[in-house]
């Protein structure tokens, strides 16, 4: 398969702040991809350079084979982006900022471009009322009805359902699938490995400014406890004796004083066993829930890795 | 070329709703030098008049109001330039294969005709007040050159402006600066009268050679000796802030960071 998107060692620097210290990635034409990473990891810094926005410090990326950097008209041309806060005109009706793009775009006909689109997002009853009187949900839906003119090859989603309802979130979803299935490329970014797993067909995950980790999510998960104890004790030294008890069987990890995460699948054989143990040690917490994984789950096992460990 | 000019049609279409419906906008554009006309003519004209020789002060100060029209027009044009940046519609646009300079200039184009709108509002006042001109067609044809002409160059000081503020409340601001400069200029008084200083100040900046030309052109019926220094000023504004702001729309990274 050819890949829509290469990166080969990108840097960033912000004000003596590394943000981006060699990022390297391939996206595969067609494909959905998922850049996971936390709140400042540098998701957006690196959606900014494969778009033109900004100019990388070092390393090389290509859209289309086209080179960010020396050939943005012709990166241009390739994609679109629908960023984190919908880029729509606020004193335009939701016709008219469609208008406007297909305009941009040199698209045939604008005005039935416009009409296909407000039709497709439910837009229609509102389609020539300005904007600024329209709801979140609609103006994100309106974004990316805008991001859609003029056909683009690779389409670049900057955390899609930040600020969404669950029923937002998933009409996101559905359109972002829709959009693979017909040919597009989908980069997208996300704090939330649900919506990766949900989404994508390959995930990298971008933290302390490179990738660590890349994979399927299939792939990604088998790094990952399949779940999580979170135990509470009623003070520090309990817990500091449960430590004691847990660690030579499981991954565990403080959060505060009084709080132990357990690393275990969520067997039942494997759940009486870790309760097992602490009943022999004759250690009673005073809460616990088992709960999936979190992003911050997956950092931890990736993040505490020694170097070189695979 | 005519991919080119299409763009900055479709970017102009835009402002001019934009302007058009913020009607508030216009009529802060138009009446506050309006008010500082009858504020000059009808409160402080009796004093300073005496000063204006034969001129009347109503026909003294017209141009002067009419720069600083355009003046409060132009900063206008900056703060719904950085409302676009701090949208993330800059960064839409700049995604986008399209010209810097057509979405810059469409902005700009629309600016400098609804500042002559304002323009020919202020003047119609004016003669409401008294201004009266025996300006022939051609005084008139070089008095409306000149504005554009400085209109466009003080707009690209302010597309400059509106792309480096930090804030939309702060895109304005730089205008201030210019209307201080109406004020230590000769636009409501004779720089004779100013001090030694000051008045060497108003006789060297841009101002001046523009609000002179303009009050020659429709009291004396010529240009004046002040036409070039005027054309000078305005032309390497506009050339300086058309390229500086087009470098910073290329290269600076203004999109609203995350």
């Amino acid at each position: 398969m050819e890949n829509a998107i290469t990166v080969n060692g990108l840097e960033k620097t912000y004000d003596k702040n590394a943000v981006l210290r060699g990022v390297s990635f391939d996206v595969e034409a067609g494909s959905i991809f998922a850049l996971l990473g936390s709140n400042g990891a540098g998701k957006t810094t690196t959606i900014n350079i494969l778009t033109t926005l900004i100019e990388a410090d070092a390393g090389r990326a290509t859209i289309n084979g086209f080179d960010v950097a020396t050939q943005q008209d012709k990166v241009r041309q390739q994609i679109s982006l629908t960023g984190q806060f919908a880029a729509v005109d606020d004193i335009l009706t939701a016709r008219e900022n469609l208008e406007l793009i297909a305009d941009l775009r040199h698209v045939p006909n604008s005005a039935k471009t416009a009409q296909d689109l407000l039709e497709r997002f439910g837009l229609i009853d509102a389609a020539d009322r300005r904007v600024t009187t329209f709801s979140g949900g609609m103006r994100r839906r309106l974004d990316i009805a805008m991001s859609l003119i003029g056909t683009p090859a690779i389409i670049f989603f900057d955390e899609p359902s930040i600020g969404l309802d669950p029923e937002a979130r998933n009409g996101m979803w559905e359109t972002i699938r829709t959009l693979a299935n017909t040919g597009t490329t989908i980069f997208l970014t996300t704090q939330y490995l649900e919506e990766a797993d949900q989404l994508a067909d390959k995930i990298a995950i971008l933290h302390g400014g490179t990738i660590v980790a890349t994979g399927t999510a299939r792939e990604l998960k088998q790094l990952v406890p399949s779940g999580v104890v979170e135990l509470t004790f009623h003070d520090e030294t309990e817990r500091a004796a449960a430590t004691r008890v847990l660690e030579p069987c499981y991954q565990v990890a403080t959060s505060d004083g009084m709080k132990l995460t357990v690393a275990t699948s969520n067997r039942i054989e494997q759940l009486a066993q870790l309760f097992t143990h602490l009943r022999d040690a004759r250690i009673e917490p005073v809460d616990f829930y088992q709960r999936s994984p979190t992003l911050d789950d997956v950092f931890l096992k990736i993040t505490s890795r020694e170097p070189g460990e695979h | 070329m005519s991919r080119t000019l299409k763009d900055t049609w479709t970017m102009t279409k835009r402002s001019l709703r934009h302007i058009v419906r913020s009607p508030d906008t216009i009529i802060t554009v138009v009446l506050m030098p309006i008010a500082m006309m009858l504020l000059f003519v009808y409160v402080f004209g009796g004093a300073i008049g005496q000063t204006t020789d034969s001129v009347n002060y109503v026909d003294f100060i017209t141009p002067g109001i009419i720069i600083m029209a355009v003046v409060s027009g132009i900063a206008y044009a900056a703060v719904r330039l950085s409302v676009d940046v701090h949208k993330g519609i800059v960064s839409r646009f700049r995604t986008m294969p399209v010209a810097p300079s057509s979405i810059l200039a469409g902005q700009v184009a629309s600016s400098t005709l609804s500042n002559l709108v304002s323009s020919l509002l202020v003047l119609a006042v004016a003669f409401v007040v008294g201004f009266r001109s025996d300006a022939g067609p051609g005084e008139w044809l070089i008095f409306a050159v000149l504005l554009v002409l400085f209109t466009l160059a003080t707009t690209w000081l302010a597309i400059f402006f509106g792309l480096l503020a930090k804030t939309v409340e702060g895109a304005g601001a730089f205008s201030y600066i210019l209307l201080l400069l109406i004020f230590i200029s000769p636009a409501f008084v004779p720089t004779d009268s100013m001090t030694p200083i000051l008045r060497r100040f108003a006789d060297n900046q841009p101002m001046t050679p523009v609000i002179e030309t303009m009050r020659s052109l429709l009291t004396s019926g010529t240009a004046g000796g002040s036409v070039w220094t005027a054309v000078a000023w305005c032309v390497g504004i506009l050339v300086v802030m058309y390229l500086a702001s087009l470098w910073i729309y290329k290269h600076k990274a203004i999109s609203v960071s995350g």
